[in-house]
């Protein structure tokens, strides 16, 4: 996908500003997981969309299917039968995918320059040609989403539809759902929506229902109300996802310490050679040799 | 091919061999793990074919490199267990960076810094081989938290690495007459006498 089509704000292994003077909408899909009645319509609008055909799996003795993410699936609804308050059994259905951070610790680890692109409305994509399939994303991601593919090695996830966005439609999963649990906009927008819903739940005896829109990683683009936002972890979700310190350091500050480093042993040697010479043997042991 | 029958052997053929399999790997990990490290090496990638193929030939690379380590380990151990004149020697390097030599202690086959070189670049190789495998995705998943170290175990351990073979390509440089040894073997007397007069005087007294 070339970089004219959307515009960019931030490109994997690359040092400088990128072309950014065009402003456009920061977008988000919002996923009200009260609304959901796990149907699964969006990850078979995934699949139908991007042409994904994954194997047929087994049944494990829940709506689960597949087990996790995988290179061609992309989005899965995960089925949670949890208990939030005792004998209170609630089934809660949570559709998984690419959350499209605002700080991506997937573009962060990518070494290779233009795998991975977030676009000035805040869709993270992956651009698989550029893709050397090192997997360092897998290593960079706060919520586990990119899956190498055995088949190519590269590495695949939800590209928010990019493709379809960039014309002006919403994704498929938006477009599919039968009962308004995702919904796709300007991203205030989304949050006006989300504070509604918020307030409708919790005037429904859902007291710690909330927006899932975590600071952490700078705010998502796709965000979650939450019946349980006090609970993520009920939904698989992670407290206050972060790119993690490790990666932090990996990607940060060792970087230029590193070069620093090397610079200045090469430099080192090189100026010692200029200002002290060559240790050569001395002209004494040298004829001292010759005579014995 | 005897040059000057009055030289002295330092390296055998498998030696030396064994040497340069670890050299040229080392710079070719060097170059395909710095061009995956940072963007600014990243043209290095294209000497392999893309970065695709940095990423494909590295841990290979890395497998060659470690077993031919292991392979010089085995060889070298003997020569490098640091006695007490090699700490004097090291508490002395300041004189010898400054290029006065006269006053420092003999030195047998191996000088403190040399031995000091071979256990940290030991060292270096442990904490390389190891994460390596940790990261090399094409053939394991550990779990995100390990790797997650590795990776910074890895790339930090590689750098000081990086630095350390600087220092001792330069000094093999620095010190003339150095680098024939890697080459084809052979010192000259005076070179030997000069810098490690205890193993000279070992081989010179057979």
């Amino acid at each position: 996908m070339a970089l004219q089509s959307l515009d960019i704000q931030a490109r994997s292994a690359t040092t400088t500003p990128m072309p950014g003077v065009r402003g456009t909408l920061d977008v988000a899909k919002l996923i009200d997981i009260s609304k959901c009645i796990g149907c699964k319509a969006c990850q078979v609008a995934c699949m139908q969309w991007n042409d994904l055909h994954g194997e047929i799996g087994h049944n494990l003795g829940s709506y689960q299917n597949p087990q996790d993410l995988n290179d061609t699936t992309w989005t899965l609804m995960r089925f949670f039968e949890v208990e939030p308050e005792p004998n209170r059994l609630e089934w809660l259905i949570r559709k998984d995918g690419c959350m499209h951070c605002a700080d991506p610790g997937c573009l962060a680890s990518c070494p290779a320059p233009g795998a991975i692109v977030q676009y000035s409305n805040g869709i993270v994509d992956f651009h698989q040609e550029n893709c050397i399939g090192c997997g360092y994303c897998i290593t960079g991601c706060p919520f586990d989403i990119p899956r190498l593919s055995k088949t190519d090695e590269k590495v695949y996830k939800c590209t928010l539809c990019s493709d379809r966005v960039s014309v002006g439609l919403e994704p498929a999963c938006v477009k599919t759902c039968p009962t308004g649990a995702i919904t796709f906009g300007s991203k205030t927008d989304m949050i006006d929506h989300a504070e509604e819903r918020v307030t409708d739940l919790k005037e429904r005896g859902f007291a710690h229902a909330g927006l899932y829109d975590p600071a952490g990683v700078g705010g998502t683009h796709v965000m979650y109300v939450l019946q349980h936002a006090d609970q993520p972890e009920l939904y698989g979700l992670p407290r206050d996802p972060a790119i993690s310190p490790l990666v932090e350091i990996w990607k940060g500050v060792t970087k230029p310490l590193a070069i620093a480093t090397m610079a200045l042993v090469g430099f080192a040697s090189l100026f010692h050679y200029v200002t002290k010479g060559p240790n050569a043997v001395s002209k004494e042991i040298e004829k001292e040799e010759e005579e014995a | 091919m005897r040059r000057d029958p009055r030289d002295l052997i330092r390296y055998t053929a498998g030696q030396r061999a064994n040497h340069w399999i670890v050299g040229i790997s080392f710079i070719l990990l060097g170059m395909s793990g710095l061009a995956l490290f940072h963007p600014a090496f990243y043209p290095f990638s294209l000497l392999f074919g893309g970065g695709t193929w940095t990423r494909i030939l590295h841990p290979i690379f890395g497998v060659i490199m470690g077993l031919a380590f292991i392979l010089m380990v085995i060889r070298f151990t003997k020569h490098n267990l640091m006695r007490r004149v090699d700490w004097q020697w090291i508490g002395r390097v300041g004189e010898m960076v400054n290029g006065i030599d006269e006053g420092m202690p003999a030195q047998g086959k191996y000088n403190g810094g040399q031995k000091l070189m071979f256990w940290l670049l030991l060292l270096c190789m442990l904490l390389l081989i190891p994460t390596g495998i940790i990261l090399w995705r094409a053939y394991f998943d550990f779990p995100v938290e390990l790797v997650r170290w590795a990776a910074v175990i890895h790339s930090a351990t590689a750098v000081v690495m990086i630095c350390l073979i600087f220092v001792h390509v330069y000094a093999a440089i620095w010190v003339t007459g150095t680098v024939r040894a890697m080459w084809y073997g052979t010192v000259t007397r005076a070179w030997a006498k000069q810098h490690h007069r205890t193993w000279f005087e070992e081989v010179t007294r057979r």
